[in-house]
């Protein structure tokens, strides 16, 4: 180890926008051919000193070595120069640009470009072989799977001759089998001696794929271990600063009544498109019902229906009387008066007014309720107090109402939502993604507030994309793909495999190997009626 | 309708498409990097002013092309600065270039000339005169392809030849060359620009700067070619027209060239009212023929042509994201 220089050194880095330190005085090495990871949670700095590496933000202070030589990054062309890609959690493609298009961009070779596009095609066939990057040249960004765009991300990197690849959050938008692949596909290149930065907040990916693990906790660097003698308890302590408790801890599920029954439900966008194709389930009180699924399969529509934001065709009933689907009655004003409290997907967009203060976000859809009013006015006073009692209670931090939504971490916001939607002691809780973008100590308590409430014989629909986070909290596992329920299974004795293949759209078990299967699948599914994903 | 009164349409057609092919084709490279212009029509009428007193002044008409495009490109950097260094409203800025222009040029030519908010007359040199292509006298008694050889395709001024070479060149640019891929993609994802080490800033600034130069050119036809020095409002409408044409062509050149020969054509008939009469065999009202190509501005731009998808990042100023 001594003789070799490390791919990348950082010494010293720190970075603040405005009064919020992002980066402080951190150091780290990476040496060449390992796979490094760099976990923490939402807003530790992990993007932004990746950023700083990519040459997006310029560093208030420290140093940059590059395979032992001191290197100055001032911008993205420097980065690439130095032979650092990076495949952003949220892809940088030209969606109406070709595959070939995309990877040429900033690449050119010439001011005409015929000579480059045919260079480009040459070498992706040969890098399509080297590393299972196989996707089409010619095929536009919008009409391939969010799998595909990955790869192509990735090509874009290899393609200007990148050794050094940093990941930001590559799995959030995988299905199980396009994540496995990535990961065969990080090994090939690991094994072709190029160094990889996996910045990921998933523990599992952390200690399955890594060589060694930094850990960050806001701002700063806590950690640095070889992953083989670390575990998940030890790096999630580290991440959050205290123990935190990994697995759920729930007593068995006591079902009694149906509260939700769904028969033959069919959703249509307003694009024509046929969403939900006829799913029917039921839900009992005291129970959670997890639907899992890759994002884009009808569950955001399912919800939205259930919730009263849009309409559809089938029969729902609440706790045997029916539910209104289409009529006067099928708005979510409707369906609070009915119990049923809703926890939307996107809470930027659904869940909150971000530039309203976090004690009008806590009546939103409550507003009505006579007990806000002093005649024509609203009580402000008496919401504001309540709203400092909720945001208490639900260890909102900082519990000041009069704080703009936006101000709050997405943990933070996600539990001002639940405090809105669980206060009302609904029969049914709709929850939508409940900690997309939330760190671990807020996941902790949000999951614990959910089973809470089914332990006090609430029904509750669970929709996620985090297959963990389904297998953890559901005592029903339900599998949405394409529209349809692929088949409902018991969490003690299903497996990951199989609910990922679910996911994919394969019910039975094949002889071939998994990941193939999918590959198949999804190749079938994206020159079909694709169902698209994102 | 005879053959010669057909050739006299679409000659008056190719006249009146020019500028607004033009204005197209600027608003096509700004509105392809992700900078809408509503500013077309003050840039337009600035270079209008310009062109004009400059030829006035120094009896050169090429000086006089040169002070418009100079003034149109003023503006652009102007609207540059305001919308992709101080990543302002788009629109915004382009409303108040067109107020600026409205007022300003009157304002200038008053003090300058006091002709009423007007320039002199230009004469000789100070216009650009048309031009007779090679052999078009020999072959004009040539059937068909005589008259059409000397009649529409001869006998125009420089600029509108170049107007029409600009569409090829436009979509040899755009499709064939680094720029023209760069140029698209700022328009469609800045990040992936961006990240891709190339300057968003940069592009930006010279597809502005070439919308300048092409709002220039065809302000100066309007003062130095169709007619013989400014009027107050001259550009009427035209780059407004012109925005709709842009979409109507789907930010396409070939198409920009297709739409704007309709507006082209609609203006043309416009100024022929016994045409329409002996044709059709009723008298339409000049007004109505008049307001043709606005009527159509509107039913393109209230999307009666189908759908048509501006450049995804149109409008919105590119902000680094955290």
């Amino acid at each position: 180890m001594s003789g070799t220089a490390p791919a990348i050194e950082l010494k010293g880095i720190s970075k603040a926008f405005g009064p919020v330190q992002a980066n402080k005085d951190i150091s780290i090495r990476v040496m060449p051919g390992t796979i490094h990871g760099i976990i923490g949670e939402n807003g530790a700095g992990k993007s932004t000193l990746m950023s700083i590496l990519y040459g997006f933000y310029k560093a208030d202070k420290g140093e940059v070595f590059i395979n032992g030589t001191k290197t100055e990054i001032p911008d993205s062309q420097a980065a690439i120069a130095a032979g650092i890609g990076m495949v952003f959690q949220h892809f940088k493609l030209v969606e109406n640009f070709t595959v070939v298009e995309n990877v040429i961009l900033g690449a050119e070779d010439g001011a005409m470009l015929t000579p480059s596009i045919a260079k480009a095609r040459k070498s992706l066939k040969q890098l399509a072989e080297e590393y299972e990057l196989n996707v089409d040249p010619d095929a536009k960004i919008e009409d391939l799977s969010v799998g595909h765009q990955q790869r192509v991300e990735i090509l874009k990197a290899l393609y200007r001759q990148a050794d050094i690849l940093i990941l930001d959050e590559p799995t959030g938008v995988l299905t199980p089998a396009e994540a496995d692949h990535l990961f065969r596909i990080l090994d090939n290149l690991r094994n072709e001696g190029k160094t990889i930065i996996l910045i990921t907040h998933k523990l599992r990916e952390i200690m399955e794929y890594t060589d060694t693990v930094s850990v960050m906790r806001q701002g700063e660097m806590t950690a640095t271990v070889k992953t083989a003698e670390t575990s998940p308890e030890q790096l999630a302590e580290l991440m959050v600063g205290r123990k935190v408790l990994l697995r759920v801890d729930k007593k068995p599920a006591a079902p009694g009544d149906v509260v939700l029954s769904v028969k033959d439900l069919k959703v249509t966008d307003g694009a024509g498109v046929e969403r939900v194709k006829g799913i029917s389930f039921d839900i009992r009180a005291g129970e959670i019902y997890g639907i899992a699924g890759v994002a884009g399969n009808g569950q955001s529509e399912l919800m939205e229906v259930l919730g009263g934001m849009r309409t559809g065709t089938g029969t729902i009933s609440l706790n045997g009387e029916p539910v209104d689907l289409t009529g006067k009655y099928s708005d979510g004003q409707s369906r609070r008066a009915r119990g049923i409290s809703h926890v939307p997907e996107d809470r930027h967009d659904e869940g909150l007014i971000l530039d309203y203060t976090a004690w009008e976000n806590t009546i939103f859809g409550y507003h009505r309720d006579p007990k806000w009013s002093s005649g024509p006015l609203m009580n402000n006073a008496a919401i504001i107090q309540e709203a400092e009692a909720k945001m208490q209670r639900f260890d909102v931090r900082p519990p000041i109402p009069t704080l703009k939504a936006k101000s709050f971490s997405g943990g933070n916001q996600q539990k001002i939502v639940l405090a809105r939607e669980i206060e009302k002691n609904p029969d049914l809780l709709l929850v939508g993604q409940p900690t997309r973008g939330v760190d671990i100590g807020a996941i902790e308590f949000i999951h614990q507030e959910i089973i809470r409430l089914r332990d006090e014989g609430k029904a509750i629909l669970l929709v996620s994309v985090e297959l963990d986070e389904i297998r953890s909290l559901s005592d029903r596992i339900a599998v949405m793909f394409d529209g349809k329920i692929m088949g409902e299974r018991d969490p003690e004795t299903t497996d990951e495999r199989e609910l990922g293949l679910m996911m994919a759209g394969i019910s039975e078990e094949p002889d071939k190997p998994a990941w193939k299967a999918v590959e198949e699948n999804l190749e079938a599914v994206e020159h079909g009626e694709a169902p698209k994903h994102g | 309708m005879d053959f010669l009164t057909i050739l006299q349409v679409l000659d008056s057609t190719i006249r009146l498409a020019t500028p607004l092919l033009l204005a197209c084709l600027a608003g096509l490279f700004s509105e392809r990097a992700g900078i809408f212009d509503i500013g077309l029509e003050g840039k337009m009428l600035a270079a209008a002013f310009f062109s004009a007193a400059v030829a006035y002044m120094t009896g050169s008409v090429w000086l006089g092309l040169l002070a418009g495009i100079a003034a149109s490109m003023a503006l652009s950097a102007l609207h540059g600065i305001a919308s992709i260094t101080f990543q302002g409203n788009q629109l915004i800025s382009g409303v108040a270039i067109n107020f600026l222009a409205a007022g300003m040029t009157v304002l200038i030519a008053q003090d300058w000339f006091s002709q009423g908010g007007r320039t002199p007359s230009l004469t000789g040199a100070g216009r650009f005169n048309s031009i007779t292509l090679p052999f078009a006298e020999s072959l004009q008694s040539v059937p068909i392809l005589g008259p059409i050889y000397h009649d529409l395709i001869s006998g125009h001024t420089i600029l509108v030849y170049v107007a029409f070479l600009m569409v090829p060149l436009t979509w040899w640019i755009l499709f064939r060359t680094r720029f023209g891929l760069r140029l698209r993609a700022v328009g469609e994802n800045p990040a992936a620009v961006d990240t891709a080490g190339v300057s968003v800033v940069g592009l930006r600034f010279a597809a502005v700067g070439i919308c300048g130069i092409l709002c220039g050119v065809a302000g100066a036809y309007l003062a130095t070619a169709l007619q013989a020095g400014f009027v107050k409002d001259m550009s009427a409408g035209r780059g407004y027209i012109a925005l709709a044409a842009l979409i109507f062509a789907k930010w396409r050149p070939w198409y920009a060239l297709m739409s704007t020969m309709l507006f082209g054509f609609l203006q043309a008939i416009a100024l022929r009212p016994d045409l329409i009469q002996n044709t059709i065999g009723v008298k339409v009202q000049v007004q109505l023929l008049d307001a043709l190509p606005y009527i159509l501005t509107v039913i393109i731009l209230a999307g009666f042509v189908g759908k048509a998808i501006p450049p995804r990042a149109g409008g919105e100023p590119y902000v680094k994201e955290r």
